[in-house]
Formats: structure tokens, C-alpha cells, sequence
């Protein structure tokens, strides 16, 4: 009875597996085959062609989109770790006038949806002049109040002595931030940085109402647009091909950092 | 005594902010300085002016024009905003039980002693973290009527090819379906935590009084897991009304406006029939849907806090 419920639990598990491996193998498998082949369940191209890759690389500038989602997801992280963490530790350790109305304000703006303020940010953009920007992608996306309340909870734990003997060495407040409280907090630095990078590296609903000009897209919006427009006609194995190489960035760093990814993402799901 | 001393010579409002702001720490303003400016800026003015388009008309190019409650008795008759609401409720209707009958079916497994564990969470946890684009533009092959996976393999089994995204009565359940696949890892891990949780004294505790595996199941397991179950639930609903890149990669509302969701249509509204204050006004709606659902969800389940 025992073995039989194990055995019974693997194969649940390996089925369940395959269902969420198998897809994603047969799509980079369709970006390797001629259409005809494209209606098919083998996962080894009978006749292997760079042809999909070809007309991504013909049709749209798709290495101009990775550099700007590169760009735009470094950037906008750093901004996220360097200005919520300050933030964080004003909440947490700092005594100013208002420093309660502002962590209330943090866990109030937190329950807003995005599409609340979705055409208003779209019109302040137009106003800024901003539209078709890198500051467009980034400015709206420099601060993080999930961000916020982790580093605020952290640091929170962190020993008063700590401060006190950097304060007696002459430490600024951002000296204990960044020299003393960073290198401990790598834990929180990882789950806001690996949170707030995916998100910025799949957003694609924002881009697309920003972004209008080929040369400024990020890959997602790019790679969407691709498909959804037409631009890649019926060619099935091209759009497989723009999709890996949107996945691509992503599984690779995935596979080596799995278990970051995992934490971070669960932690940050269950603040948020 | 500080405070004593304050109130002894009832010093104005303004005296004693002045003496608060003499003792408090300089760099806390700076500090969160970033944060008041991008409030202001990206937060409280965008609010504000959602709130003002809900009772204006504008194009964006002319000028603005006050049309008082019109736009929101237009959402009340507009059959089409209630067809998107219709769609996300049926999308949830297959999307939540789904996700919650899977997840904690796997986690259940997982949480046994299984080898192998970190390679299979790492695999159902892969949909979660790649962009929602690839996902959509891959799950449109698989759907597709004539060369799609699914069809490929119902063909081999004898049964018929099912038009997935070409049938109005079954589009939103495909796709409903392709959301589970793409965010149960995700749930799994929040269950997993949840039975990781679960003392073990209290399993034991229940076998030596004779509860058998279900029992144990369903007397400990499920009531302790209600905490999770619930936010599983919430962020499900969120996430449901949030729907947008689905129908707008795969079916662009179709076939019949059976796919349209909520944002789906404040888009469409604002971005290619420019009406600026009608799409600020299913914003605010789609917002108050948001916070209603989740508020009943919370009262349904909350009952009590078993621990």
C-alpha cells in the first residue's frame, strides 16, 4: 500500500511535470522547423532551419528591444533597491515628523490597482514629453512599496548597536545605510531585486501604451506586437522564435538562481 | 517628562512642531523625499484626475468638457462592460478551483517524502516567472484548431479537434485553463509553505484517536491551510480582473466579445476609440469590483482564525 501511494505520487508529479516542460521544449523545437513541420508532436526537427530566426532578425529590430529591456530593468531595478531601501530606513530607524502618515500611505497606495491610474499616467507621460522615453519605462518605476515594507521590516531587526557605534565613528545616516546595512541585508536586496526585475523585464500592457516607435519597445511589447500584428504573417516558427528569445534571458538566469527566484517571488507575493 | 514640560506651558501648534522637527533626524526628510515627490507625482495627481475624467468628455486633443454623471449611466446600459464583467466572473468561475485543486494536490505530494523535490517545484514554478507574451503567443499554437498540440493529441485519440479559441462558449475557459498552467508553480509554493507549517504532534496526535488519512486531511490540514487558501483566492480575483494580455495576444476580445475582459475594453476605450473619461470611469469600477470581491471572499472565508 505504501510503495503503491509513492509510486502513485511520482507519477502524478512526472505527468504533471511534462505538462508544464513539454510546451516550452516544443516551442524552441518550432523555432528550429520549416512550417510544414509546425503541426506536429515530435520535439526534434526533422528538417532544422534558422529561417524562424531569420525573419525575427529581418522584420523587427529585436536586438534594439533587448538592449532597451536590458536598460530599462537594470536601471529601473538599482533605482527600486536604492530608494525604497532609503525609504526602509527612514521608516525603521529614523524619528522625523509625518513618518507614520507615510508608512500609511505606503500600505495604502499598495492596494490600488494599476489600471485605476492607467489613462492619467498615460496623459502625464504625453504631457511630460516623455513619450517614445527610456524615462517613461523608468521614472514611474523607480520606487517600490513592497519594496518599501521589506527592507522597512528588515532593518527593523537589525541591532541598535550597529548604529550607535557608527554614529560614534562619525557615520552619516547614508553611510549606515549603504555600508553598514547593505552588506547584511542580501536576503532582502535579492528578493526586491529579483521581484522588481522580472516584473519590469515581462510589463507589457505599460510599454504598449507609452511606446509607440519601434526602436524604443522593450522585447515583450515587441515580441507581442510581432505576433499580435500581423508583422510575423503565418509564420508560426518565426513567433516561436521571438517568444524564446524573450524566455531565453529569463530561464537561464532561472536555472542557476531557481530557489532565489522561487523565495523571492512567493515572499514578495504573500506582502503584496 | 519632556512631554510634561511641553504641555505645562502650552506652547502653539506651530512651537511645538518646531521643537519636534529640532529633535527629529534631518535625513529622514531627505530620505524620503523620492518617495512624497514620486507619491505626488505618479500616485496622488494621477487619482485625482482619474476623478475628474470620470465626469468629463475627452478626446485627449479637444478640450476637456464636464458631462456630469453621463459616463458612469452609460457603464450602467452599456451591455458591453457587463459582458467583460460577465467573461472575468466565468474566467474565475474555472480559473480558482482549478488553481486550488491542482496546487494543493501537487503541494500535498511534494510535502511527502519525494526525491527529486527542488527539480519539480523548479518546473511548475518555470510558467510563473517567464513573461505573460510568451506564454500567450505559445499557448495560441498549442490552441490552434488545426496543427495545435491539444488537437494533434485528441486526433491521435480518435475524438474530434476542439475549436479552443474560435468558439465563443469555450474561449474564456481555454484561456482560464492556460492561466491556471501559468501561475499554479506560484500557489504551490504558498501551500507548500502552509503544510510546512502544520505541526507534526498534531497528525500524531490524530492517529493515535483513530483519524484516518482523510480524516486528518480534512480535520487538520484543510482548516489550518484556510489562511493560504485565501490569499490564493484573493490574488486569483486580482489577478483575474487584471486579465489583458490573454485576449489581447490570443483572441483581441473574440470570438463574439466572449474574451473581452475588463481591461481589455478600458483599453480599447481609451487607446483606439479615445474616450479618455469613459475608460477613467470603467477604471474606477473595475477597482470597486476589485475591493468588493475581495472584501466578500474575506468575510466568506475569515470566519475564524484557526489557530
Amino acid at each position: 500500500m505504501r510503495t503503491f501511494k509513492k509510486i502513485l505520487g511520482y507519477v502524478i508529479l512526472t505527468a504533471a511535470a511534462l505538462t508544464f516542460i513539454y510546451p516550452f521544449l516544443w516551442m524552441i523545437s518550432a523555432s528550429f522547423k520549416p512550417e510544414s513541420e509546425i503541426g506536429s508532436l515530435s520535439l526534434i526537427p526533422k528538417n532544422f532551419t534558422l529561417a524562424g530566426y531569420g525573419a525575427v532578425f529581418t522584420q523587427i529590430p529585436i536586438l534594439k528591444a533587448l538592449f532597451n529591456s536590458v536598460f530599462v530593468s537594470v536601471i529601473s531595478t538599482a533605482c527600486v533597491l536604492i530608494f525604497s531601501s532609503m525609504v526602509g530606513y527612514a521608516l525603521a530607524r529614523l524619528r522625523f515628523i509625518g513618518r507614520d502618515t507615510i508608512f500609511n500611505l505606503v500600505l495604502l497606495t499598495m492596494m490600488i490597482p494599476g489600471q485605476l491610474t492607467l489613462i492619467p499616467m498615460y496623459v502625464l507621460i504625453v504631457k511630460l514629453g516623455w513619450a517614445d522615453t527610456y524615462k517613461a519605462l523608468i521614472v514611474p518605476a523607480m520606487m517600490s512599496n513592497m519594496g518599501i515594507i521589506i527592507f522597512r521590516q528588515f532593518f527593523m531587526s537589525l541591532p541598535q548597536e550597529l548604529v550607535d557605534a557608527a554614529r560614534i565613528d562619525g557615520c552619516s545616516d547614508y553611510e549606515i545605510l549603504f555600508k553598514i546595512f547593505w552588506p547584511l541585508s542580501k536576503p532582502s536586496l535579492v528578493t526586491v531585486g529579483i521581484t522588481t526585475f522580472i516584473g519590469s523585464w515581462n510589463e507589457v500592457l505599460w510599454p504598449l501604451i507609452v511606446i509607440r516607435k519601434w526602436d524604443m519597445m522593450t522585447m515583450p511589447q515587441m515580441v507581442t506586437l510581432f505576433s499580435v500584428g500581423g508583422l510575423a504573417g503565418a509564420q508560426v516558427a518565426a513567433e516561436m522564435a521571438a517568444a524564446t528569445m524573450l524566455a531565453l534571458p529569463v530561464v537561464i538566469a532561472y536555472l542557476f538562481f531557481q530557489n532565489y527566484f522561487i523565495e523571492s517571488l512567493a515572499l514578495s507575493g504573500i506582502k503584496g | 517628562m519632556k512631554e510634561a514640560a511641553v504641555e505645562e506651558r502650552q506652547p502653539s501648534y506651530l512651537a511645538r512642531l518646531r521643537m519636534e522637527y529640532r529633535s527629529s533626524d534631518k535625513a529622514g526628510y531627505i530620505m524620503v523625499l523620492p518617495y512624497v515627490l514620486h507619491f505626488l507625482v505618479f500616485v496622488a495627481y494621477p487619482l485625482v484626475f482619474a476623478f475628474i475624467l470620470v465626469f468629463c468628455k475627452w478626446d485627449i486633443v479637444s478640450p476637456m468638457e464636464f458631462v456630469g454623471l453621463r459616463n458612469i449611466q452609460r457603464l450602467m446600459r452599456d451591455t458591453t462592460f457587463w459582458t467583460a464583467v460577465t467573461n472575468t466572473l466565468k474566467f474565475l468561475a474555472l480559473h480558482i478551483p482549478l488553481q486550488i485543486v491542482f496546487a494543493l494536490l501537487i503541494a500535498v505530494v511534494l510535502n511527502g517524502p519525494i526525491k527529486l523535490r527542488g527539480f519539480f517545484r523548479g518546473a511548475f514554478f518555470l510558467p510563473f516567472v517567464i513573461s505573460g507574451a510568451v506564454v500567450t503567443i505559445l499557448w495560441q499554437q498549442l490552441y490552434s484548431t488545426d496543427a495545435g498540440v491539444f488537437n494533434l493529441i485528441l486526433t491521435k485519440l480518435g475524438a474530434s479537434p476542439v475549436p479552443w479559441l474560435t468558439d465563443p462558449s469555450i474561449a474564456i475557459y481555454s484561456i482560464a485553463v492556460m492561466a491556471t498552467w501559468k501561475n499554479v508553480g506560484f500557489y504551490i509554493v504558498l501551500f507548500l509553505a502552509g503544510l510546512q507549517n502544520v505541526p507534526r504532534e498534531l497528525y500524531e496526535a490524530a492517529s493515535i484517536d483513530g483519524a484516518n488519512r482523510g480524516e486528518q486531511f480534512w480535520k487538520i490540514t484543510m482548516p489550518l491551510l484556510r489562511p493560504v487558501t485565501l490569499l490564493v483566492i484573493m490574488l486569483s480575483t486580482i489577478g483575474g480582473f487584471g486579465l489583458f494580455i490573454e485576449p489581447f495576444v490570443m483572441t483581441g476580445g473574440g470570438p463574439a466579445e466572449s474574451t473581452l475582459s475588463v481591461v481589455l475594453y478600458l483599453y480599447k476605450n481609451a487607446f483606439q476609440f479615445l474616450k479618455m473619461g469613459y475608460a477613467a470611469t470603467i477604471g474606477f469600477a473595475l477597482a470597486l469590483m476589485i475591493f468588493l470581491v475581495t472584501l466578500v471572499q474575506r468575510k466568506l472565508l475569515d470566519v475564524e482564525q484557526p489557530y
